[in-house]
């Protein structure tokens, strides 16, 4: 029971919009599509629901090949940014008509219905509403109950909280999970915040420049990206990155070697090291910690947390802008130098084409 | 963005395939065949070649024409689009006046084309017509059935009272759909409201404004109810258009051939003028995007 | 540049209200200090936007006055008023190269051309996009045009303020990094006075040295982002800052205790007699969870791993809590037991916060 995507490629004019794409979605599971605007998130959504053609490969449906199957005969729904409702009807209506298109009796639509408003939290009196009256929450709610109350097998939802406030957004988020898991369809959830794909949970396929670079359960690509570019995708505040030569027991930065630790079983080479902003600490956290020192840029507080941004120079290489988050408020005078620390578990190494080489050791180890 | 390819569409549009087949394509053929042959009547043809081409390519009269329809258009698409866009910028965004407006642009282009042609006939009579006789007690040598620029000024002023509008409400869509943090943003650099129009309101219209400009100058070439209703093309030959000379030629004096020869490149060079203006907005467009 | 003065300003759509609920902008005095950073953080329809447009003249008030230093520009058109705006959208002129548009606003004043050309070539240094000044606006991607809102709003040494209405909507979250921490270096390095409206409370905290919290139009709480956080003044606030959001829980106070659903949790400081709908609230990074009490007894529903810390979600009586539990912080497998650190509990009655006196 899965939806499965076998080289499929789009190709528009001189450009490659999706390169060969293989995909295999599991019925009753959630995958998150991540990855900046135009990454090729709602290119291969569109084919997957069959609103447009690949130019090679083929998309099964449990087993069977639907590739040159139409939209309207593949039980897809599908959820937008914008808030696409019919303005006219009343929201009962707007979630009722799917159904009255199939040409359900009256009794099975209102049970459906009422059942998929219960679902996302629509009352009696929003029922009665027409879409516009509602909140921009409630109207995306609208939205999402049209789409599950068709009992659709394969449900598309492009950036659907985007154009929510914060808070709503929060709110909903939250919710999605449990509705998800309440359905049994295959859902697939296209964003461009990594935060979104944590909270979501399920599967997670990091997406750059039309290519799926890594598809797994959300932690682990979170915590074991195969290359450089899914860790870029994958983390918000970006990661941060140093060049390094690792040889026996000791990485060399240019601007001081420490013994590797946990890293020393990784091959000898010059690699680029990359760390995440709360793994870069601006108080020493224990002895073995690596010691930069780097110039403070700009700080940011959020008042539990304080972000801050520093610059530090590799002799003869090119400065790097680094993240720390802190827990706490810290405002370091700006362009002072400070000292920074990275634990070496908590290092990956990249090889030069951009693969990972030796994963963080304190993720392998949880 | 490419949409999915379904070939039981085509079954849909047959029906109107088959109309525009019977037509146009049928009369279209039936006037190429009469472009090169000759006859005597009793349905009896004779092979012409291109004899009614050359004939009305190198006629004084058909050149006279030409000329005529070209300045023609120059002044009203010269009048008509710029007077459209200053009437778009003056009406009011939004509210009751905003529809109004719109409807009362919107009734000259609801008005039969011979009617217009009649109630600006009647307009200008220097007898009956409030125009006319306002002009002659005004102390105004006007009279536009003998004076050619006088016929010219009223072909003219009916063309613009009654295409003026379209210019317009196109205009005002373009104009509607300029989101208004555009004109805070110019409020807050303090640019001036001729820099405005030519940075903001300009480049937003432009799209919708070539649009105008092409059906305005298809329309206005093909010109011929109303300044055949008003002026018959007179005095003399001053406002015998292209369209006027071939009814002219086919139905008055029932040279078929070289009426249908000259159909044959009216409807060409309408053709090529408009792929012309066509190529150049589009053009231009991709430049603005790709720089 | 100069202070902005807010001076008993409302606003009513219509002109005559009734009551107080009648107002889209409930009467406030406020003070924009010059040369600082302030956000203007809320939920759709809180009135942020009305207050942006009232500062920036595309709204008259219908009560109250707006003094620029001591000038008053209530009824001042928005061209004589000094001030820059970065909208939502990106505001360009298409058909003008980046040079141009940054030139724009100073050759509309008349600028001298050595003048303009010194200023635009500083702006777009400052920017980053001094290498790109001969492109054409148009064809240039979201966060680009953003810059050059930005950059037209510096191009002016006059400004009094900068106003920016949700500018980075648009933008991907890696450009956002990028946009808002050169916006803070900008402000640190030419000390404009900004003021920044938006919903989201992660731009608003990092941006401001003060956020100005609003909501049903009206002004809840002013402050640095560590007191919004620490200190909410009204459950609204710690509803709204933090995520997840404030823990809050009807209580009864006595003295430097509280009780909740029968369990006592002390309190850090005592409280005397409290009148209307007494809550606690505690910031989700002050709760953990725990296999044995003391504390609330609580059922744990799900456990979330965002990657640098894990959400911990749970219900007691039908109210949802949270608890954050640190990356390296081990979460119960049985936990039933939800802690609170004393000092971080805070008490509201009827909303709003109620200073204890030190035990």
């Amino acid at each position: 029971m899965a939806l499965t995507l076998q080289g499929v490629t789009k190709v528009s004019g001189a450009e490659t919009h999706i390169h060969p794409t293989d995909l295999t979605l599991e019925r009753g599971g959630m995958t998150v599509l991540l990855g900046p605007t135009l990454a090729g998130k709602t290119s291969l959504m569109r084919l997957m629901a069959g609103l447009d053609r690949p130019d090679a490969g083929r998309i099964l449906f449990d087993g069977r090949d639907v590739t040159r199957l139409r939209v309207q005969d593949r039980n897809v729904a599908m959820v937008y940014q914008q808030f696409i409702n019919y303005p006219a009807a009343t929201v009962y209506d707007n979630i009722a008509s799917p159904l009255r298109i199939k040409g359900l009796a009256s009794g099975e639509i209102d049970r459906r219905v009422r059942q998929a408003a219960g679902l996302v939290r629509l009352d009696e009196v929003q029922l009665r509403k027409r879409p516009l009256e509602l909140s921009g929450g409630q109207q995306q709610r609208c939205a999402l109950a049209r789409a599950l109350v068709k009992e659709a097998t394969l449900v598309l939802l492009d950036e659907p909280l985007a154009n929510l406030d914060y808070k709503l957004r929060e709110e909903l988020r939250a919710e999605l999970p449990r509705i998800f898991a309440d359905s049994g369809a295959i859902f697939v959830y296209a964003t461009t915040e990594p935060h979104e794909a944590l909270l979501l949970g399920g599967n997670t396929a990091c997406l750059h420049e039309g290519r799926v670079t890594q598809i797994g359960p959300t932690p682990e690509v979170y915590r074991a990206p195969v290359d450089a570019t899914t860790a870029r995708v994958f983390s918000d505040p970006p990661m941060n990155f140093a060049p390094v030569r690792k040889s026996g027991q000791s990485l060399d930065f240019g601007t001081g070697a420490f013994p590797a630790g946990p890293l020393s079983s990784a091959p000898d080479g010059r690699y680029m090291a990359g760390f995440r902003p709360n793994h870069l600490h601006i108080t020493r956290p224990e002895t073995d910690a690596m010691a930069f020192n780097a110039h403070v840029a700009v700080t940011e507080i959020t008042g539990s947390e304080s972000f801050v941004h520093v610059d530090w120079r590799p002799p003869g290489g090119e400065p790097a802008r680094w993240v720390a988050l802190a827990h706490g408020v810290h405002e370091p005078p700006l362009g002072t130098e400070m000292r920074v620390f990275v634990e070496p578990r908590h290092l990956y190494l990249f090889a030069e084409s951009g693969a990972l080489a030796a994963a963080a050791p304190y993720a392998t180890a949880a | 963005m490419e949409k999915t390819r379904n070939n039981r569409a085509w079954f849909m549009v047959l029906p109107v395939v088959a109309l525009v087949a019977f037509s146009a394509v049928l009369p279209l053929m039936t006037v190429v065949n009469y472009s090169v042959q000759d006859t005597f009547g009793n349905n009896v043809f004779f092979w012409a070649g291109t004899e009614w081409f050359t004939q009305v390519l190198e006629s004084e009269r058909m050149h006279d024409a030409l000329w005529r329809q070209f300045l023609f258009s120059a002044v009203i698409l010269a009048i008509e689009v710029p007077l459209g866009v200053a009437v778009a910028l003056c009406m009011p965004k939004k509210g009751f006046w905003a529809s109004v407006c719109l409807v009362l642009m919107a009734l000259p282009l609801l008005i039969p084309w011979n009617v217009v042609g009649t109630i600006w006939q009647v307009f200008g009579r220097v007898d009956i017509g409030l125009l006319g006789w306002t002009l002659a007690n005004l102390g105004v040598d006007y009279n536009y059935t003998q004076n050619p620029l006088d016929a010219w000024i009223t072909v003219v002023v009916m063309d613009v009272w009654h295409w003026t509008s379209l210019v317009v409400l196109l205009a005002y869509a373009g104009l509607q759909s300029i989101p208004q943090a555009y004109y805070q943003a110019a409020r807050i650099d303090q640019a001036s409201r001729w820099k405005v129009f030519r940075y903001i309101e300009l480049p937003k219209m432009k799209g919708v404004l070539l649009i105008a400009v092409l059906l305005r100058f298809m329309d206005s070439f093909m010109i011929y109810t109303e300044p055949f209703v008003v002026t018959g093309g007179g005095p003399g030959t001053a406002t015998t258009f292209l369209s006027i000379d071939l009814v002219k030629m086919a139905l008055g004096q029932f040279d078929l051939g070289p009426a249908a020869a000259f159909s044959l490149m009216y409807f060409l060079v309408i053709l090529l003028l408009s792929w012309v203006f066509y190529t150049v907005m589009t053009n231009s467009d991709k430049a603005g995007k790709g720089a | 540049m100069a202070k902005i003065t807010l001076d008993n300003l409302g606003h009513c759509y219509g002109g005559r209200p009734a009551n107080r609920d009648d107002y889209q902008l409930k009467p406030m005095s406020h003070v924009w200090e010059d040369g600082a950073a302030y956000a203007l953080l809320g939920p759709s329809g809180c009135g942020k936007s009305t207050l942006l447009n009232i500062i920036s003249g595309l709204l008259i008030p219908s009560e109250g006055r707006v003094l620029f230093g001591e000038q008053d520009v209530t009824r001042a058109p928005t061209a004589k008023r000094n001030i820059a705006q970065v909208f939502q959208f990106p505001v360009v002129y298409d058909t003008m190269t980046v040079y141009d548009n940054l030139a724009f606003p100073l050759r509309n004043r008349r600028a001298a051309a050595r003048y303009v050309d010194i200023r635009v070539k500083a702006v777009a240094e400052m920017i980053g996009l001094a290498d790109r000044l001969d492109e054409r606006a148009q064809g240039l991607t979201a966060d680009a045009k953003q810059k050059i809102s930005l950059g037209r709003g510096m191009v002016r040494e006059d400004v009094s303020a900068i106003l920016f209405d949700e500018p980075l909507t648009v933008i991907d979250p890696h450009m956002k990094w990028e946009l808002r921490t050169q916006l803070k270096a900008l402000h640190r390095e030419f000390g404009h006075t900004m003021i920044y409206v938006t919903h989201d409370q992660t731009e608003a905290l990092t941006f401001a040295d003060k956020v100005v919290v609003m909501s049903d139009g009206e002004v809840v709480q002013v402050g640095a982002p560590a007191e919004l956080f620490e200190r909410p003044a009204h459950t609204f606030v710690g509803y709204f800052i933090g995520s997840p959001g404030m823990n809050v829980l009807d209580a009864e106070v006595e003295g430097s205790m509280a009780h909740v659903m029968g369990c006592a949790l002390p309190l850090a400081r005592r409280y005397g007699r409290l009148s209307g709908r007494v809550q606690i609230g505690v910031r989700p990074e002050f709760a953990s969870v725990a296999e044995t009490g003391p504390g609330l007894p609580v059922s744990v529903t799900r456990v979330e791993d965002v990657g640098r810390h894990r959400v911990v979600r749970a219900t007691i009586g039908g109210v949802e809590v949270n608890a954050i539990a640190q990356e390296g912080q081990s979460v119960p497998e049985n936990a039933e037991w939800l802690r609170f650190a004393p000092e971080a509990v805070n008490v509201y009655a009827d909303g709003w916060l109620v200073e204890g006196e030190a035990a």
